[in-house]
């Protein structure tokens, strides 16, 4: 059932923005109804920065417009920092202070009084499971505690609409998961979320809804599995130990895939998209195990950014150069 | 709330954030106390031998003006701190709290303020050591104190333009300097402005450094036995705590708003 139109808690229309010579919003529409959460999924230079700080209000749209709970973002900006949490790509922790004196500053800077503002970053070190550390300088936490303390920081006023730039960008694979757990969390809270990311498993993992963007423009959307649907699920790769074996690998595999299996006479190689995962690859090899096929390898490859690039725009996800999304000087900052 | 206590409010709580940071990185307050005493010490024993025939006197004309050349200072500290919030993303965050505009600028200025009084302090002790005193009434000494730390906030806004200017840390920390030395030397903060050829006499007896120290050399009384180290006869040198306070008042005018405008683009490119 479609939400009426008083629960969108996020709306642009035909957002654009130029930064000399470079198109970096050429009309982006968005729209996240309450309590849902948004991917947008994009690679470097794709808009997604922009998009985020037009609509946290540190950067005006040349033209288009954004209503954020309800708030025009340029006519009534203060309005709409009231309403949201920004964490941010980099994140904006203050190094030197402690987890605790951070959240109590971002709180008493939202007009929370001295108390209440302790009391609220007390509960959100806690919930953060930051407790052994809140009294610890920032600069001694891990990459994943910081990355924690500043999504904290957008949570300290309880705002309408979260958003998160990249939350899991540059961190290791352990500080991401951590950092998904948490952003998994809130969701179940039932805050509405935006979220940007490079990664379409991240997207896959946390998001309802999913629109791709890619120079400056949503070039598809949907769930997740819509997209995937569109680049063909995943890639069953089996390679054999002797090549007189294929043609019968390359028939089972036809009978567990969903399109025509390719053979790769050189590598000994057969493959196969699959709708079904996991399970297919336990079919395929249950059925090859029966036909007696020796497996040498066996390997299922998820659709990748680059994948969903290919099928909606016929081109590779290429890396641009990023300054043209980042204002000067915030690029270095990237050195953690 | 209103909005002026709302400020005030947002203006304390980053003072409070910046002076948690100097706490914690004590090494900070190194270059604004560590900088002046090595100039007193440098410019005492080094120049004072062979400026004028009384060394007692060149170190009793030289602390005004390394008091005016540290405040002066001070504007480079703000513009590194400046540049450095900007490229950590801090100023992105608080760009996007509901908080006071100024406050990030009110904050950053008010906390190099009070590093400064402390420079400000251990300056004078390292004076007294080398043979400076405070030869004028209470009074007077408060007031020249006071100019000093006005002077200091009013350098700080030109800083804080120039840290918003400059984009990276590394652009700051020479800018933020570079410009100071000319400026601090150009000026009877060393050597009398009167001894200075043509155009450079010039310059100096109008730069606002020179009524600083003047000033400063008045208000603590040294200016007795400078000697050949006399003040010139320009209207400024004549009026140092006029010129001097009217100099701040002018620099504030010009770059607190300069600098508010700045913070309000600047990270919106």
């Amino acid at each position: 059932m479609p939400p009426p139109a008083s629960s969108i808690a996020v709306r642009a229309e035909a957002l654009v923005k130029t930064f000399g010579s470079t198109r970096a919003l050429d009309g982006v529409d968005l729209e996240i109804p309450s309590g849902t959460v948004l991917g947008l999924l994009g690679p470097n230079g794709a808009g997604k920065t922009t998009t985020v700080r037009i609509l946290t209000t540190l950067l005006k749209p040349d033209s288009g417009s954004a209503f954020v709970a309800g708030h025009d973002v340029t006519k009534d900006p203060d309005a709409v920092r009231r309403s949201i949490g920004l964490s941010g790509q980099y994140a904006a922790v203050d190094e030197h202070l402690t987890g605790y004196e951070n959240l109590y500053m971002v709180g008493r800077l939202y007009g929370m009084s001295r108390t209440d503002a302790t009391s609220r970053a007390r509960e959100l070190i806690g919930r953060f499971r930051l407790t052994d550390a809140g009294d610890r300088p920032a600069k001694t936490y891990s990459g994943g505690m910081r990355r924690r303390l500043d999504l904290a920081g957008a949570l300290v006023a309880e705002p309408a609409v979260v958003v998160l730039d990249e939350p899991t960008t540059g961190l290791d694979p352990r500080g991401r998961l951590d950092t998904w757990e948490v952003i998994g969390e809130l969701v179940a809270d039932g805050t509405t979320v935006l979220l940007t990311t490079q990664y379409l498993e991240e997207a896959d993992q946390l998001a309802n809804t999913i629109l791709v963007i890619d120079h400056g423009k949503v070039i598809a959307g949907g769930t997740a599995d819509q997209l995937k649907a569109q680049v063909g699920g995943e890639r069953l790769e089996i390679v054999v130990g002797d090549a007189a074996e294929l043609a019968v690998t390359a028939r089972v595999l036809g009978e567990v895939g969903s399109d025509e299996p390719g053979t790769d006479q050189n590598q000994r190689r057969v493959h196969v998209k699959v709708d079904t995962g996991p399970k297919a690859l336990v079919e395929a090899l249950r059925r090859l195990d029966q036909e007696n096929v020796a497996v040498l390898d066996v390997a299922l490859h998820r659709p990748t950014l680059d994948d969903v690039f290919l099928a909606l725009t016929g081109h590779v996800a290429e890396e641009e150069p990023a300054a043209e999304e980042d204002p000067k000087g915030r690029k270095k900052a990237k050195t953690r | 709330m209103s909005v002026i206590t709302a400020g005030a409010r947002d203006s304390g709580v980053v003072t409070w954030r910046n002076l948690m940071n100097v706490r914690r990185q004590p090494d900070l307050l190194l270059g604004a106390t560590l900088q002046p005493i090595m100039f007193v010490l440098l410019f005492a024993f080094v120049f004072g031998n062979s400026i004028g025939d009384d060394p007692g006197a060149y170190r009793e004309f030289l602390m005004g003006g390394i008091f005016a050349q540290t405040v002066a200072f001070n504007s480079a500290y703000t513009t590194i701190g400046m540049a450095a919030d900007l490229e950590k993303g801090v100023i992105d965050r608080f760009r996007s709290l509901p908080m006071t505009r100024a406050a990030v600028l009110v904050g950053r200025t008010a906390s190099d303020l009070a590093v400064s009084a402390i420079g400000l302090l251990v300056m004078s002790l390292c004076g007294l050591l080398v043979g400076w005193r405070i030869r004028g009434s209470f009074l007077d000494a408060v007031l020249g104190y006071l100019l000093l730390l006005l002077f200091s906030f009013a350098m700080s806004w030109i800083g804080a333009y120039v840290g918003l200017a400059a984009g990276s840390v590394q652009v700051a920390q020479s800018a933020g300097f570079i410009w100071m030395f000319p400026v601090t030397f150009i000026s009877s903060a060393f050597v009398s402005a009167s001894s200075m050829p043509g155009p450079l006499k010039v310059v100096a007896e109008w730069n606002p450094i020179t009524a600083i120290a003047d000033a400063a050399r008045d208000l603590f009384g040294n200016t007795a036995r400078t000697g050949v180290l006399s003040q010139s006869d320009a209207w400024p040198a004549q009026h140092s705590a006029l010129y001097a306070m009217l100099s701040c008042v002018v620099i504030l005018v010009i770059f607190a708003p300069l600098a508010v405008a700045k913070y309000r683009k600047v990270a919106s490119k």
